[in-house]
């Protein structure tokens, strides 16, 4: 198509070979896919390796997704078995002991109230990750139901319910969120509500297109001309199709559902004193930033952006394994 | 393209049906949140309050009040500022806007060429750095990198002052620009973050095309082919993203503005909601909501413009 719409100058015939070319990178790009189809057992080559086994493979290969992968086994280890083996008072206010800088005895030093920060960060990890993971796990599972009627009902229905989603869009969702967190008094199980009702949209949007075009793949079509229904086709052909798609987004979302999370608390709107995530520990320490007491803002922020940062590890590490027809390594 | 532009107006339509509902379900008698719970003495007050209002209406009747006003630039009037909420805006607004402008365009020349760079060394070390780079800032919320900015450069070296330009007017926006740098910083590092990933990705696409093969096969230089090429074919995607990526935009300088106390749109967004006030809160809903859906309205048709294989066909 693009060799058609050349310049009317002739072609030069005596070409030395770039090194360089595009067309070492075409080839580049597409040996894993005769691997793979060999492998996928066109030839008895062993024992067939099944698409989740090579989708692991892929995983356990991306050292950042691995890296995603550890530091949430270490935070949900960090703040919930943390409390129990490190004991400290976050109860009693204790003013003797504010605002001390790190020592022996208090590792990130203690805040205003008394309270010691590392002590702090474990509780108020519990919220922010409890938060961030049941509002993503909803958002994914409101998404997923919307997106998958609307794609599969199709016609009018389907457009109505996508220029909901489209009108839901062009609202930032920290807007959204903010308007409803105002009207009611936030808890953890509200704030949950609102975050995972507000971001369910790009999820929608996805599993629309995923189902839109599973629907009409030549095996799904197959399948019902040998006399499947449509909870066959769902079940047993398109669901497991979308699986990979939608766990990919699901981790996403929760890099997204942890950082509304933290901005709604660091604005004042979302968890509320005495209870504390990492953006209201922030938020508190904002006051003492200009005596320059900088162990009541990084630890919180530090434990914000590895937490975020490893979703996105993990996210990005799971759709390369995913997409098993993409990898170019 | 007109079925575009109907869809279009469909979806806004749909916006102030949400921001409507939005409104009635404020919890308690709006009468009672806007003059204390004094009124509760005076019945009379709150009938009158309820019929200048319009709440005294059925909801279908109290929705064609809002949209009719809506379609007459009638936001609303503030319940706590004592002022239309459009005169709030003529003043906040622009400085929003001077604000995610001047950190779009610097954040567009800085991701443009980190992104061809990311994919012309792909899986090099300039990738691997800059990756390194746009993950760190896409992770990092933006009121922790404005707080870390304040730490470093209005405290520890104190050469910028912590705050945004103060005062009324837009006029400020120019008397005091060192007052300017860090909040523009912070939105445009967070921006060029978003950016930079699209573009990698964008060009990467584009070197495996056809054309770029003809290209070299015709004896263009590398240098050519990437600027005149690959270049210009990339950049049409990111003009859409500009569209889509509105609305992310303006809830990071909601939070840069906060972080800065810079007198923005955004900020006044978030005393409102602090305050309760309802009508600020919907307002500016509206107008962003607006901003969003013609941003990437205008964003199809510079596509269609700039790509010629893209053609809306009326059906």
């Amino acid at each position: 198509m693009s060799l058609a719409s050349g310049s009317p100058e002739p072609i030069p015939t005596d070409i030395p070979p770039d090194p360089e070319s595009g067309i070492e990178v075409a080839v580049v790009a597409y040996p894993e896919d005769t691997d793979t189809a060999v492998a996928s057992g066109l030839l008895p080559a062993g024992k067939p390796r099944s698409t989740f086994r090579r989708g692991a493979e892929v995983f356990w290969e991306n050292k950042l997704a691995v890296a995603g992968v550890a530091i949430y086994v270490f935070m949900i280890l960090f703040c919930f078995v943390g409390p129990h083996i490190y004991h400290t008072n976050q109860l009693q206010v204790d003013f003797a002991h504010q605002e001390l800088p790190p020592s022996a005895a208090h590792p990130l030093g203690t805040d205003a109230n008394g309270f010691d920060v590392l002590g702090r960060l474990m509780i108020a990890g519990q919220i922010s990750l409890e938060v961030g993971i049941a509002a993503a796990l909803l958002a994914t599972i409101v998404g997923v139901l919307w997106g998958a009627v609307a794609g599969y009902v199709g016609g009018f229905t389907d457009s109505f319910m996508m220029r909901i989603v489209d009108a839901m869009l062009s609202i930032p969702t920290l807007f959204l969120a903010l308007v409803v967190v105002s009207m009611v008094t936030p808890s953890k199980p509200v704030l949950i509500l609102v975050i995972a009702l507000t971001s369910w949209l790009t999820t929608s949007r996805l599993v629309r297109g995923e189902a839109l075009s599973l629907r009409t793949r030549d095996y799904v079509q197959a399948m019902k001309v040998m006399g499947g229904g449509n909870t066959r086709a769902v079940m047993r052909h398109i669901a497991p199709n979308a699986v990979g798609t939608i766990m990919v987004n699901a981790t996403f979302q929760v890099a997204d559902a942890i950082a509304l999370i933290v901005a709604l608390s660091y604005l004042g709107l979302g968890i509320r004193p005495p209870q504390q995530d990492w953006g209201g520990m922030l938020s508190s320490g904002v006051q003492y930033v200009y005596d320059g007491y900088w162990w009541l803002i990084i630890p919180a922020g530090f434990c914000i952006v590895i937490v975020i940062a490893a979703a996105i590890f993990i996210g990005e590490g799971l759709r390369d394994a995913v997409e098993v027809r993409l990898q170019r390594r | 393209m007109i079925r575009r532009v109907l869809q279009a107006v469909g979806v806004l339509l749909i916006v102030t049906v949400i921001t409507f509902v939005l409104l009635r379900l404020i919890p308690g008698n709006p009468a009672i949140a806007v003059m204390g719970p004094q009124a509760y003495r005076n019945p009379a007050a709150i009938a009158q309050f309820d019929r200048v209002y319009g709440f005294d209406k059925p909801w279908y009747g109290q929705y064609w009040l809002w949209l009719s006003s809506l379609l007459h630039f009638h936001l609303g009037y503030s319940w706590k500022l004592n002022q239309s909420v459009q005169s709030l805006l003529s003043n906040h607004l622009p400085k929003t806007v001077f604000l995610v402008g001047i950190s779009i365009v610097l954040a567009l020349l800085f991701a443009i060429p980190i992104g061809m760079a990311q994919a012309v060394r792909r899986n090099k070390f300039t990738d691997h750095f800059f990756n390194g780079f746009s993950t760190i800032f896409y992770a990092m919320p933006a009121f922790l990198l404005g707080l870390l900015l304040i730490l470093i450069f209005a405290i520890k070296f104190p050469i910028f002052p912590p705050e945004g330009p103060q005062g009324e007017g837009v006029g400020v926006l120019f008397t005091d620009f060192s007052a300017l740098v860090l909040p523009i910083a912070t939105l445009t590092l967070i921006t060029i973050a978003l950016f930079s990933r699209y573009m990698r990705s964008s060009v990467l696409d584009n070197l495996t095309e056809d054309y770029v093969r003809t290209a070299k096969a015709k004896g263009a230089s590398e240098r050519r082919v990437l600027l005149r090429h690959v270049l210009r074919n990339s950049l049409i995607p990111i003009a859409t993203l500009l569209g889509l990526l509105l609305p992310a935009l303006f809830a990071g300088a909601l939070i840069t503005e906060s972080v800065f106390n810079y007198p923005g749109m955004g900020y006044l967004f978030y005393q409102s909601a602090l305050n309760q006030d309802y009508p600020v809160l919907l307002g500016i809903t509206v107008v962003v909501a607006l901003a969003t859906v013609v941003g990437s309205l205008l964003a199809d048709i510079a596509y269609a413009v700039l790509d010629p294989r893209v053609r809306y066909v009326s059906q």
